[in-house]
């Protein structure tokens, strides 16, 4: 017989239902359990240092911060006290991880190389294999002018665009979205970390967390009336993007608060952060203040003043949605800064 | 066969060739003898696809700035911003981004169309598939289209083009005069816009038409009619027949089913009026969604009042597709009923679309009731109007442009 006969048929029911609960728990995005049970964690962390001297991020302080970022992110739980912890909590060896990135801007505000080459270094470590990561937006042309360097096949970490492999044939669909997603997503990626920047955004309000989702379909032109509301909420419950998204890590080395999505350096300044946080409604919620934040400092209108409040983070977190938290009371942030 | 190329909802692509799959030289070849062969037992000649567009040098590389000019009908606003004035969506669009259409993108404060020579669909269709009734009967148009749409119709059949951006399908360089040529090379006397949204290529629908009428071909428009009136004027007004999709006769199905609006497509429609331009009207009969009795009749009053009793209205036959999937195709007794409907409100010229062999798709004497055009398919087996447009059992007008 086996050697379990010591645990009662009770017992054993009990730890398997007990490790099915687990396990479901596990599988489900934290946003949604953090959504019914506790607060959403936010970690916005800052280093005035990030550019050193010059103009560009210093590789090494942003590998620091993001380190930082990710052990306050998750210490919450008492067995992660090193940032390789912390990464081993989100992926696992065999993972095949997707970071998209967000290119639109070119090279004035598009997710940072340096973080981008930070994430795949711990990732690695985590390991994961590196031919296993794949860095992605929806055109290959606008990551070059970004600064990536397309690399496709090989034992390297991938990096390409939607435009490289198409777009699934079938429509995905969910309330007012129909599109045929990213083979990225589909059939690359069983993992998604989503880099997205902090930045305004004329028609949605603010461009950060849930609206890069945007880079991940054929039809995004279709979804920006009415201030991209309900299409960015709609969008994120597609359970093709639901069930890969893990995380997500802002690039607000430099961050916009006018005249967004394309650059414009006189409407941007120097944030020198990054937000990080596995429920991308707070993560928005909370660039979206930092964001109104630095319109008021320039003497600027609100975005409701303006008519363009971005209401679909709000009903990203309503009940038909549920993908993560919205209200001030039910996020945590949790302010960091570098060691100078 | 016949069944998937006789259905049309919106214009159907032809079903020889995926609009994501480019042909090579012998796929072409492949394609026009198969496509001759079907196509023959409806008395038409073979088709062209867009490798046939490409210049005898052999295949092209496409190279998207080739595409790319700028556009006709917008506003500039500060900060490089711009009011696209070609639609009535009038998108608000912002530096590097594109309007709803998805062919059309601001680049530091300039609008351009992406789309000007990118033809991702080329083929020689019978006119009567447009659907154009009164125009031509009997004759082919070159039938060709462009990525893009400037609404997103739950039912579309062509939404693998009319959905996408330009450079996520494949197309070829294709400019105005050699557009112009092929019709002539194929024997067609129209150059027909259609299958996705003409609208949201009208700058190259301009250029085509000049050089098309330059050549001795005419242009037709195969168009959803939301459009700006200055647009419309302009654009349009190179047209030398249009045929309008009415979607419905309800502000809330445009707003639901179609993402547009229902007032600027009658606006369309009386404008084309005054301007004295050749128009058919289709209506999709979509089951539990347009197809009350008090919809039909409001249509039906509306075209009388506002357009005459000789404007050609088809009732055609909705196939589930994309996003409509959850709905039967429409029966026909449905169909009969809007006819009965509208013929009671005193139009003349109804007919019955998608339904091969109804004798709903016959034109008939409005005076002596006598059959005058039989149709069968795509073709007018049988064409009785005399060359000065009569009937010739009783003398009585027949209104259209019956012989070239």
């Amino acid at each position: 017989m086996s050697a379990l006969p010591s645990a009662s048929r009770r017992d054993f029911l009990r730890q398997c239902l007990t490790g099915a609960v687990a396990l479901g728990a596990s599988r489900m995005p934290e946003a949604q359990q953090a959504a019914l049970t506790a607060k959403s964690r936010v970690v916005v962390a800052h280093d005035p240092l990030l550019r050193g001297t010059g103009s560009t991020v210093d590789a090494s302080r942003i590998q620091s911060l993001l380190d930082r970022a990710m052990l306050a992110r998750f210490n919450r739980d008492r067995t992660v006290d090193t940032p390789l912890a912390a990464w081993r909590r989100l992926v696992r060896p065999g993972d095949r991880v997707g970071l998209k990135v967000n290119t639109l801007g070119g090279r004035g505000i598009a997710s940072n190389l340096e973080l981008v080459e930070a994430i795949c270094e711990r990732l690695q470590q985590a390991g994961i294999k590196t031919g296993d990561i794949v860095v992605w937006d929806r055109d290959s042309q606008e990551m070059e002018r970004a600064g990536f360097k397309l690399s496709i096949g090989g034992d390297r970490v991938q990096c390409f665009g939607s435009d490289r492999v198409d777009y699934e044939d079938d429509l995905a669909a969910y309330g007012s979205v129909g599109s045929r997603l990213s083979k990225i997503l589909t059939r690359y990626t069983n993992v998604l970390i989503n880099i997205p920047v902090l930045k305004d955004h004329d028609g949605a309000g603010v461009t950060i967390a849930l609206k890069n989702m945007y880079g991940v379909i054929h039809n995004p032109n279709k979804y920006h009336p009415n201030g991209c509301d309900p299409y960015v909420a709609d969008l994120n419950m597609l359970p093709e993007i639901r069930t890969r998204m893990r995380l997500t890590i802002c690039d607000a080395t430099t961050a916009m608060y006018e005249g967004g999505p394309a650059f414009k350096p006189e409407h941007s300044w120097k944030c020198n952060g990054l937000l990080v946080s596995s429920d991308p409604v707070a993560l928005d919620a909370t660039g979206w203040r930092m964001i109104e934040r630095k319109r008021a400092e320039k003497g600027l209108k609100t975005l409701e003043a303006e008519q363009r409040s971005p209401r679909y983070i709000v009903t990203a977190a309503d009940r038909e949605h549920r993908l993560g938290n919205c209200d001030p009371s039910c996020i945590e942030v949790v302010e960091i800064n570098a060691e100078v | 066969m016949l069944r998937e190329l006789v259905r049309s909802q919106g214009e159907r692509l032809p079903t020889n060739r995926s609009p994501r799959a480019p042909l090579d030289r012998r796929s072409f070849l492949m394609c026009a003898l198969a496509s001759g062969t079907a196509l023959g037992e409806l008395a038409v000649p073979a088709c062209a696809s867009p490798s046939a567009l490409s210049s005898q040098s052999g295949q092209q590389t496409q190279n998207d700035e080739q595409f790319v000019v700028e556009a006709k009908f917008y506003e500039k606003l500060p900060n490089k911003k711009i009011k696209c004035k070609l639609c009535p969506r009038e998108c608000n669009v912002g530096d590097k981004e594109r309007g709803y259409c998805g062919v059309r993108e601001n680049r530091g404060g300039i609008y351009h169309s992406l789309v000007h020579s990118r033809v991702c669909a080329a083929h020689v269709d019978p006119i009567e598939k447009k659907p154009l009734f009164h125009y031509l009967p009997g004759t082919v148009a070159f039938s060709i289209a462009t990525a893009g749409c400037n609404v997103n119709c739950k039912f579309c059949q062509n939404w693998d083009i009319s959905q996408s951006r330009p450079e996520q399908i494949p197309a070829d360089y294709a400019p105005p005069q050699r557009i112009a040529a092929l019709a002539r090379q194929f024997n067609c006397p129209t150059i027909a816009y259609t299958y996705s949204e003409p609208v949201v290529f009208s700058e190259f629908l301009m250029d085509t038409a000049d050089a098309g009428h330059q050549a001795g071909v005419r242009s037709i428009v195969v168009s959803n009619g939301y459009i700006q009136q200055d647009a419309l004027r302009q654009a349009y007004g190179k047209m030398d027949a249009v045929k309008i999709d009415l979607k419905s006769f309800s502000e809330s199905y445009y707003a639901k089913v179609v993402t547009g609006q229902l007032k600027p497509v009658l606006d369309t429609l009386v404008t084309l009026r005054k301007m004295g331009k050749w128009t058919e009207i289709v209506y999709l009969v979509v089951p539990t969604l347009n197809d009350s009795d008090a919809e039909f009749r409001g249509l039906a009053q509306w075209v009388k009042a506002n357009l005459g009793t000789d404007v050609p209205l088809h009732f055609t036959q909705f196939h589930p597709e994309y996003l409509l999937k959850n709905l039967p195709i429409t029966p026909v007794p449905t169909l009969e009923r809007a006819k009965a409907i509208a013929d009671a409100e005193g139009l003349h010229f109804v007919y019955i679309g998608n339904v091969p062999g109804h004798p709903a798709q016959n034109t008939y004497c409005p005076q002596c009731r006598k059959m005058l055009v039989e149709r069968a398919g795509f073709t007018a087996s049988t064409l009785l109007i005399r060359k000065d447009g009569s009937c010739p059992f009783c003398r009585h007008l027949i209104p259209g442009i019956w012989h070239a």
